[in-house]
This record gives C-alpha cells, sequence and structure tokens, in this order.
C-alpha cells in the first residue's frame, strides 16, 4: 500500500502506517522467510495460547486454579457451540474450531496491545483462514455426501418455478462465502485501528483540548476489546455453521 | 488559487467517500437484528438464551455487507491503477 504518498497536513494522521509488515531485523528485502512483525506477534499469540492449555491443562485440579478455569472455558465453550450447531456428529472437528477459536481470539485481543501489530488486520492471514475452512467443507461435503451435496444449491421446500432462480442466487452466496467470511474479520480489525489512529492524530494537533480525543480513544478502545473477542466468536460459529452444511445437507 | 493534482485521484478519494454511504446500510441492518432480537427476548426471556448464536450470525451476516463498501473504499485510495 502506498503509504508514503499521502499529503502532509496539519493533522499528523497516518492510520494505515500501523499495517505495514517490516523485516524484523533491519534490511528492505522480505522473500517468503524472512522474520517479519507479523512473524513476531503471530508466534506470540501461538506462544500464549499453547501456554495457556499446556499450562491449564497440567494440575487436572478438581478446584481449578485460574488459569485452569480459563483454559476450560474456552474448552467448554467451544465445545458447547459445536454441540449446539452441529449436534454430536461435528464433535469431529472440534480439535480444528478449537484451534481457529483461541488462535483467533488471541491474535486479536494481542493486537490491542500498544505497539503491537495486529495479524488479523491483513486480508493475506484471514483469508488464508477462511478458504482453509472453505475448502474443507466443499470437500467434505463431497466426500461424505457425494452428489448429495448440490442439494443444498436445490432447495426442495421452495414452489418448483423458484428453484432455478434460487439455485443461481444460492451458489454464488456459496462462493462469496469466503470473501465474506475473511474480509468481516480483516476489516473489522483494521477500521477500529484505524479509527483510534486517527484519534490519536487529532490529540497532538489540538494543545490543551486534547482530552476530547483521549476520552474517545479511551471509548473506541473499550469497543474494539469487545469487537476483537466478539469477531473471533463471530468467524468461529460461522465455521459451524457453513461446516453443518457439509454435515446435514438436507436441511 | 489554481487546482492542482490528479483528476483520476480526486475521482478515486470521492468514490471511496462516496462508499462509507454502505455504512449506514449496515448500521440499518445491525440495529434491525438486535432491536428485534430484544424485543422478542424481553417478551419471553425463557428463550433469550438459546438464540442468542443466532442473533451474533444475524449480525454478522447484515455487517459484512457494510464491510464490502469498506474494501471497497480501500481499494479505490490505495489499490488504483
Amino acid at each position: 500500500m502506498a503509504v508514503e504518498e499521502q499529503a502532509e497536513s496539519a493533522f499528523n494522521i497516518f492510520p494505515m502506517d500501523q499495517f505495514v509488515i517490516r523485516p524484523l531485523f533491519g534490511g528492505d528485502s522480505m522473500t517468503w522467510y524472512t522474520p517479519t512483525n507479523m512473524t513476531l506477534w503471530m508466534g506470540v499469540s501461538l506462544v500464549l495460547v499453547i501456554l495457556l492449555l499446556v499450562i491449564g491443562t497440567r494440575g487436572r485440579a478438581m478446584v481449578p486454579t485460574r488459569i485452569q478455569s480459563i483454559a476450560e472455558i474456552f474448552y467448554g465453550f467451544t465445545y458447547k457451540m459445536i454441540e449446539d450447531i452441529n449436534g454430536k456428529e461435528g464433535l469431529k472437528f472440534f480439535p480444528h474450531i478449537m484451534t481457529l477459536f483461541t488462535f483467533l481470539i488471541f491474535a486479536n485481543v494481542v493486537g490491542l496491545v500498544p505497539y503491537a501489530f495486529t495479524t488479523t488486520s491483513h486480508a493475506a492471514i484471514t483469508v488464508f483462514l477462511a478458504l482453509s475452512v472453505f475448502l474443507t467443507i466443499t470437500i467434505l461435503g463431497f466426500v461424505k455426501n457425494g452428489a448429495g451435496f448440490l442439494k443444498i444449491f436445490w432447495i426442495s421446500s421452495a414452489p418448483l418455478p423458484l428453484r432455478p432462480i434460487l439455485a443461481i442466487i444460492e451458489v454464488i452466496s456459496y462462493f462469496v462465502r469466503p470473501v465474506s467470511h475473511s474480509i468481516r474479520l480483516m476489516g473489522n480489525m483494521m477500521a477500529g485501528h484505524a479509527v483510534i489512529q486517527v484519534f490519536a492524530g487529532f490529540a497532538g494537533a489540538l494543545g490543551v483540548f486534547a482530552i476530547f480525543p483521549v476520552v474517545a480513544i479511551m471509548a473506541v478502545y473499550g469497543l474494539e476489546v469487545i469487537v476483537a473477542i466478539i469477531q473471533a466468536y463471530v468467524f468461529t460459529i460461522l465455521t459451524c455453521v457453513y461446516l453443518n452444511d457439509a454435515l446435514h445437507p438436507g436441511h | 488559487m489554481a487546482v492542482t493534482g490528479d483528476l483520476v485521484q480526486m475521482g478515486a478519494l470521492i468514490g471511496a467517500g462516496l462508499a462509507t454511504t454502505g455504512m449506514g446500510g449496515a448500521a440499518v441492518g445491525v440495529g434491525l437484528v438486535v432491536g428485534n432480537y430484544l424485543s422478542g427476548a424481553l417478551r419471553n426471556p425463557s428463550a433469550a438464551a438459546g438464540q442468542t448464536a443466532t442473533m451474533f450470525i444475524g449480525i454478522a451476516f447484515a455487517e459484512a455487507l457494510g464491510i464490502f463498501s469498506f474494501l471497497v473504499a480501500l481499494l479505490l485510495m490505495y489499490a488504483q491503477g
């Protein structure tokens, strides 16, 4: 993105500068193996997930410690979510969905730490995650149901003349799914951080009245914490809903 | 005062500004979803807890279309040419 080409103005607002990917150890050249700030912060969120689950399950106490109860909340929440939407059959996919949920919630929340880099604000990450879900579900649907998977495009409860039209709409909406699935997460993360940055730019120019943008930043930051958690939840629950098509295409 | 600059960029920036009006549609959609959920939940609070997940799915679908307009604005601002 051409961030450097933005015009200079009285307000030094560069809301997109925080999303620039830079090599971690200096230098300009970037290849696929270069460690960047993206690599660092993805690693941080992965390590946090692993630490939470390893330390949380080490004791296996009857009366859980604080970390163990947090790990149990994550486990129980994901388990109940899959069971509610997909039934017992969906629990085979528990590892995939639990991985998505814990990684996203940690990546989103770690991104809110000042000076941290938000990995999920890049379409490269979210599109990859959404495509993995999309491909899994499409392949699984055909392997599990054969040609019967195509029933999700042919709505048998609708009147017969309407069905071809609905089929076209259903096919389009099926292929838009990975787009909306990924862009929703990336857009929410990027927009929130850009808003905070814009308010921070106001604060520098207003002198003593900087108190107003500061209060606004606090409010937006609180909203962003909620959005970070809700978007991880929404991404996961939509994965469950899409998975339901592969498991029960007739419904 | 002479006006200088790139006409294409002007058009792109105006288009990006216009694209933000899509946000209003998302706001109306999310408001409708949550408002209807709340009015239903207050009539029958015992059934409300089971429908929270459905509400979030509804919010996500309504919001996605608003995010698309944001995406169009971003593309116009940074990915032209």
